[in-house]
Parts: structure tokens; sequence; C-alpha cells
């Protein structure tokens, strides 16, 4: 039964995992782009909706309403002013700016916000669990799961349903060309990774609801996150959640065997995962 | 030889002997800055051979700088060797940590390589958390008068006079400072051989260089094993100054991956010289800022973000073009061909 | 004859420093086929991806409808009402027929006589296929739909660039045939073509290219083969 439980608290916390990885895949996906600052900027995501929280009173939940569109215009301004400066044959370039990006902003946030540990309190619906037949599971983490699956499906959506998706993959296809359909490859750039830090945002709630945060844990999300794209294969956004959940379940299994292996487990399944299926679980047909 | 050239040996043997002569006539204080601008040039040295030369952006450094502190502390304790003998297995154990690591993260493409080795170095920090002989996860320190007795101090306190601990320091300096100069001697000496060559033309074109016949990855894996034994050895170096270790201080990647990377990107990544300039900035901006904490590694790092932004040749590449000086010539890399795929929108398209 | 459409005078182009184009002249007229034959290297390209903005312009003037456009980034260019099948096809391999044709619609300038329907219409076959991948399809029926994507933004000029090239020649007059309906529809179109006879065919004005300038112009009842063939291959008559 004790394992039952521990399989299930580890597909939660892959719920979080996935919602992490979900911004880094589809920023990733569009302009492959490598952001060493997802980590940390999922980080400010959570300071951003604390500040939201004592400035309103409001209930993180409807905090993280009023977070969102800061972050998406923070994403845009990022990827006007910085990213797409840097965007080219030369993997170099990006990944130094953004490795530079996510020790400013984690200093930063340190100058701001001290290292003391933050929580964002979601009041008495924290105590309460769902019994699921012979486990009970924690309510926000089951809502983080379903946040995950919706954010998933919606980002699915986006990219095979909408013409902002259709922009999304011509452009990913190739950045000339679409030039030649009246579209700016820079600005649907912007879009997207406003729209990847919105998911940061979400990704942020959860993190913060879930368990207590200070501004240096962002490289070791962003970890995670990476290794859940990996596994999930490039490019594939029900992957990355599949991904996630492996490094969630991975994670819970270590840490009932001995706390410490935790995170020691998720980077093992990692290995393993790259040592016998290179392109990940579900790799994308055409790369 | 023309006169430039002249110049900069020249120029090159007085700050060698100027650098050689700071623990005589320098105070101790100096001795320990110097001695970590110095330990930091070697450890940007190679992470410019890796990322600048190689094309192989490693974020995970701290791996062999933290594998070569614990496997010194290791030979001293467990071993009851002679720290700076430590040093010496410490960064071959290094080389040795680069062959699994390099099998793993060269499976990861281009831009994933990097999060690859930062994955790597996580794992190599977490289990070396489980080393209890050396203390676990909160670490452990040199027995004490270690250093005192350590190879090399005895002679040079007779010959300083002053203190065991001075004497300690002058020998871990000297050290460090032979290190740098085998370093960019080193550098100077693969980069313009064939196979350094080679390297620069992997770098810069891969479908090219495998046409003549060069094995880019194998290349590459020999250049990654090198820069880990050179990590390997500075890493156990500072640790015998800081006498203490822990896996967050041996591991960190602020103190030996991202200042690392900040100053080589200053001074001029894929430049030999870049390094140099960057340590030197780094070590300036270090005694302006000093006491200001957090604020000297924003500024740093908005500096390195600049500079990949504006200037991507950093302070060295800015001094060559203005006045076409460059005492160590390497083959550059070449123009950028003209670009018919730049994102035309006029607010990003670079000249 | 009324002012031209797209006016193009003067026009220079660099790759780095070697020069590709020096000094081309050329007008098309409302609802006009101008097309531009000459060897590879000739600069026909060079000239086609100037004209809508994706390479970096030199010296010289384009002018659309007395507008200039020269220097304009492509989108801006498109949304003037310059269209281009570039060379080589470049459909989007993400996306399906239908969505490679949507895209091109993706700035659509007002209600024109292109839709979904009239693109379907116009190269039957693309409908039945609508639903396969773009790059599934044969050669021929890739470069229908980059056709069709080019048309969907209702363009008032049609840049087409070599879209010949490699297919077979019965493959060819299918493509080709939709020449006139295009032009009906009110759409001028300018066509690099390495295929001399096809270009005669459609044309009402060629150019002759030959390394970055225009050799040789005129209608094609005007020209003799011979001078076309010496234009071509470079044979001038100082030489001769």
């Amino acid at each position: 039964m004790i394992w039952l439980d521990t399989l299930a608290q580890g597909i939660l916390l892959g719920g979080l995992y996935a919602l992490f990885a979900a911004g880094l895949s589809l920023v990733f996906g569009i302009m492959r782009l490598v952001n060493l600052a997802h980590g940390d900027l999922i980080v400010l995501g959570a300071y951003v909706i604390l500040v939201m929280v004592s400035v309103t009173g409001l209930n993180p939940f409807l905090a993280a309403t009023l977070a969102l569109p800061v972050m998406f215009g923070f994403g845009m301004l990022l990827q006007t002013h910085l990213f797409n400066r840097v965007l080219g044959e030369d993997i170099l370039p990006p990944l130094l700016v953004t490795f530079g990006l996510s020790v400013v902003l984690q200093n930063v946030l340190l100058e701001t916000f001290s290292a003391d540990s933050q929580k964002l309190s979601m009041g008495p619906v924290e105590a309460v669990g769902v019994p699921l037949g012979p486990v009970t599971l924690g309510l926000v983490p089951l809502a983080t799961l379903g946040c995950a699956v919706a954010v998933i499906a919606a980002l699915n959506l986006l990219f095979y349903r909408t013409k902002l998706g259709r922009a999304f993959r011509a452009t990913s296809d190739d950045a000339t060309t679409v030039q030649l359909m009246g579209i700016y490859p820079a600005r649907i750039f912007s879009v997207a990774t406003g729209i990847a830090l919105m998911v940061a945002t979400l990704a942020a709630l959860y993190l913060g609801a879930r368990a207590n945060f200070d501004p240096t844990i962002g490289p070791a999300r962003l970890l995670y996150a990476f290794e859940a794209v990996i596994i999930g294969g490039l490019g594939s956004l029900w992957g990355t959640l599949a991904g996630g959940l492996v490094i969630g379940v991975a994670q819970a299994t270590g840490a009932a065997i001995r706390p410490e292996w935790q995170i020691l487990a998720g980077h093992a399944a990692f290995v393993a995962v790259l040592l016998f299926r290179p392109r990940g679980l579900f790799p994308r047909a055409n790369d | 030889m023309d006169r430039k050239t002249q110049l900069t040996i020249l120029t090159a043997a007085f700050a060698f002997v100027l650098l050689a002569a700071v623990p005589v006539i320098g105070s101790r204080a100096l001795v320990q800055d110097l001695f970590g601008v110095l330990t930091l040039l070697v450890l940007a040295l190679n992470w410019n051979m890796l990322a600048g030369f190689s094309g192989l952006v490693s974020v995970g450094q701290q791996a062999f700088v933290g594998i070569g502190a614990y496997v010194m502390f290791a030979c001293v304790i467990l071993l009851g060797l002679d720290p700076l003998a430590g040093v010496l297995v410490g960064g071959l154990a290094a080389m040795a940590l680069a062959v699994p690591m390099a099998a793993f993260a060269f499976r990861l493409n281009g831009a994933y390589f990097a999060i690859g080795t930062w994955v790597a170095a996580d794992i190599v920090r977490l289990v070396t958390s489980q080393w209890q002989a050396l203390g676990g996860g909160t670490g452990t320190s040199l027995p004490k008068g270690t250093t005192r007795e350590m190879i090399f101090v005895q002679p040079v306190k007779d010959l300083l006079g002053g203190s065991s601990a001075a004497a300690a320091d002058a020998v871990t300096y000297w050290v460090a400072l032979a290190l740098a100069v085998a370093m960019l001697g080193i550098s100077y000496g693969f980069l313009r051989s064939r196979r350094g060559l080679a390297l620069q033309a992997v770098r810069d074109n891969v479908e090219a260089a495998r046409s003549v016949g060069i094995d880019p990855l194998r290349l590459k894996a020999t250049v990654f094993l090198l820069t880990a034994f050179g990590t390997g050895l500075a890493g156990g170096l500072i640790f015998i100054q800081i006498t203490r270790v822990t896996p967050e201080a041996a591991f960190s990647v602020i103190d030996w991956t991202a200042f690392v990377i900040f100053v080589t990107v200053i001074g001029g990544i894929g430049t030999l010289p870049g390094p140099i300039l960057g340590v030197a900035v780094f070590y300036a901006l270090e005694r302006l800022l000093a006491d200001y904490g957090t604020a000297y590694l924003i500024l740093l790092g908005l500096i390195g973000m600049g500079v990949m932004l504006f200037a991507r040749r950093g302070l060295w590449g800015w001094i060559a073009d203005r006045t076409g000086f460059d005492p160590l010539p390497l083959s550059h890399r070449p123009p950028a061909p003209p670009s018919f795929t730049d994102l035309s929108d006029p607010v990003t398209q670079r000249s | 004859m009324s002012a031209p459409l797209l006016s193009v005078r003067g026009l220079t182009a660099f790759y780095g420093d070697f020069q590709a184009l020096f000094g081309v002249d050329l007008d098309l007229a409302r609802g006009g086929c101008v097309a531009i034959i000459g060897a590879n290297g000739a600069g026909k390209t060079t000239l086609m991806r100037t004209i809508c903005g994706i390479a970096r312009a030199g010296q010289g003037e384009i002018l659309l409808d007395g507008a200039p456009i020269h220097g304009l980034p492509a989108p801006e260019v498109l949304r003037r009402g310059v269209a281009m099948v570039p060379e080589g096809r470049k459909l989007f391999p993400s996306l399906s027929v239908e969505e490679n044709l949507q895209i091109g619609a993706h700035e659509r300038r007002g209600n024109g006589a292109w839709t979904l329907e009239t693109i379907y219409d116009l190269f039957p076959v693309l409908r039945e296929r609508r639903r396969n991948p773009g790059t599934a399809l044969s050669g021929g029926q890739q470069q229908m739909v980059a056709i069709g994507r080019a048309l969907m933004s209702n363009p008032e000029v049609l840049l087409c660039d070599e879209i010949s090239l490699g297919l077979a020649p019965v493959v060819i007059r299918d493509i080709y045939a939709a020449v006139p309906r295009i032009r009906e529809a009110g759409t001028a179109i300018l066509v690099v073509e390495q295929d001399i006879g096809q270009a005669l065919k459609i044309a009402d004005h060629v150019h002759c290219m030959m390394e970055g300038r225009v050799t040789l112009s005129g209608r094609p009842s005007e020209l003799s083969r011979e001078a076309i063939h010496d234009a071509y291959f470079g044979v001038t008559h100082d030489l001769a």
C-alpha cells in the first residue's frame, strides 16, 4: 500500500515538473532557444504572485491571474530586447545571455527579498485531502496535476487549431520563408516567450503552494524541467508531460527509500532514459 | 621576430617576474588575493578552450573543481599524502570523471549539452554528499597543520621569514602561477598546432572539418578530458587554501562556472588573451565593489550579457579591432557570411 | 501605356564583397506578365529576393504603384501586395497542404479573388490531398501549393522564382496552364525561368540577364532565337 501511495505522490509531483517543463519545451520547439534562466523565471513568477498577494490581499489563485499578464509582458520584453538579438547559427550567445540572466535574476531576487524562504499560503484548502480508493491525495497536488494536463492540452490546441499556432509551427520550420507570408519571426518569438512565462507563472503558483521557495532554487527547477523535456522527446508536448511524470515518480521512489536520494533518483532516471532511448520516449517524427 | 613580438615577450617576462616576486615583496593579503585571481585564470583558460575554441559550452565545470577538491582531501585525510600530491591525484580523478561525463553529455546536441553537463555536475555533487568518510553533506576540514607540513613550505619559510601559514600561502601561490603560465603556454602551443587549427576548423564548420579527415568528436572529447584535468588541478589547489570543503562550496555553479564564464566573456571568448584581461577586470571591480556582495555578481552578469549583445569578442576583440595589435596571433573566426536568413524585423536586424 | 505597377530602376545587390546585380531596370504592368531568363548565376534569383525584401537591397529604386518598397522588410513588402513563390518551393513540413495555403492568408489583403475554394478550383488535385503534410506531395503538386500559398494573400504582383525547376515537362505545362487564370484575376506576374520556350509562351515581355545585368529585352515576338541564344550564353558581338 505504501508503494501505491509513493506512486501516487510521484505522479502528482510529476504534474508540477511537467508545468516547469512546458514553457521550456514550447520555447525550444519554436525557436531552438535553450533558456538557462527558465528556472529563475519560474521563481520570479512566484515572487510576483507573492507581491500581488501582499499588495491586494487576494488569495494566491486570484493574485496569479494578475501576475499572468505581468509575466506575459515581461516575456515579450525579454525576447524582443534580449533573446532575439542573440538568436542565430551560433549557440554560444543565447546560452551565455540566458545564463547571465539566470545569475542576475537570482541575485536581484536575493537583494530584494532576502534569502528567507517564502510560501504562498492557500488557506484551509491546503489541508483538504481527497480519498481516492486506497490512498488519500492532497487537493492542491491534485490541482497541480490537473493544471499541468490542462496547460498541455491548451498548448496543443493553440499549436494545432489556431492561426497563431500555425504561425508558430511555420516559423519553427523556416524562419526565412515565413516572412514571405507577412510574418515577423521576431514577433512570433516574443509572443511565444510571453506565453512560456505565463505557463511559468502557473508553475510558480503551484510551486509556492506546495512548498517553500527562495531565490536560489531556480537552477534546480531548470534541471528537472530539462530532464522532463528530454525524456519526453524534443518537440512533443504530451511527451513533456510524460517526462515530468517519470521524473516525479523516480524522485518519489528515491525519497521513499532514503530522503536524500530524491533528487539523485530523478537524475538516475534521466541518465537511464538517455542511455537507452537517446531521443526520448516520444520523439517527433520529422526532427 | 618583429618588434611587436619582441615587445610582447618582454612585457610577459616582466609581468611574470613581478608576479613571481609578490610573496617576497608583497603583503600576505595581496598574495591571497592574487592566488584567487590566478586560479580563476586557470579555470577561465580551461573553459575558454572548451566553449571558445571547441564549441563545447559546459555549465558543469564545477564537477571537476569539486572532485579535484574532494580527492585532494581524501588523499590527505585518508591516505596521508602531501596536499600537493593530492592536487595531482585530484586532477587525474577529474580527468577520469570526464570520461563517463563525456559519454553522457556528448549525446546531447548543441545547446542541450550545456544543461547536460549541469545535470552531470549535480549528480557528482549529490553522490559526493554521500561520501561519509569526508563528512557527507556537511563536509570536512583539512587536519590542523596540514599546510604547514606541506612540501616546500619549510624551505620557503627559511627563505622569506614570517609564519608557516604565510609560507604555505606563498607555495600555493607559486604553484598557481606555474599552473597559469603552463596553461597559457600549452593553450598557445596547442592552438597553433595542427590539431589546434583542426579544432578551430571544427568549431567553424563541422562538415568541412570532417571532409578533410578530422574526427570532430574525438578531438572535442580529447579537449574535454584535458580541460577536466586542468580544472581539477585548480580545484584541489583552491581548496588547499580554503582548508575546508563542503559539497555546496566545492560544486558551486556560481563560484566555479558563472564567474569563470563572465570573466572569459568580458575579456574576449575565443581569444587567448581574453581570460587574462577578464580576470584583470574582475580583480579591479572586486576591489571597488567587494563590499556590495551580490550587487557585484549582478554587475558582472550584466556586463557579460552586454558584451554578448554588443561586442561579442569582448574587451580583447575591441582592443584588437582598434589597434590591429595581436601579440598572440591565432587564426581567427572568419567573418560571417552575408546572412539572408536574418530575422528581418527592423528592430532586431543585426548590422 | 499607363504607369507600370512594379518598376525597378538601377537596382544593385551585393553578397558580401561580391556584386550580384549591376543596375537592373524593369517594368511590370498591372495584370501583365514579364519573364526573366538567363543561365545559373545571372542574378535572377537575387533580383527576386531583393524585390520581395528577403535579401538586403543595395542601391536603386523599387516602386510599387509609384510608392518605394525598396529596403522594406519582407513581411511589409507582402502587405503592400507583392507575394513570392520562392525557389525550391519551401513548403512548411509541419503544416498540412491546407494549412500551408491558409498561412499564405496570414496577412490577407482585402476580399480578393483568391480563397481556399478558388485555389482548389485552380489546382483540383490539392483538394484531394488537403490533409496530407505539404512535403508528402510530388514535386509538381508541391509547386502548386507554393503558388496557391502566395496567391492566398491576394497580391497585386506574384513573383515566381524557377517554378519549373526539376519538374517533368508535362507537369510544367499543367502549372503554367494556371498563369492565364491568375492574370485574369488581376494579378501581375514576374517569373524567373530557365526554360526559354515556356517563358516566351506566357510573357508579354522578356528580359534576358547575364552576370547581374539585363543584356536583352523585348516582346517575345520581337526577339529572334539567335539574339536570345547569344544573350543567354553570353556571346557578344564585340567578341565574335
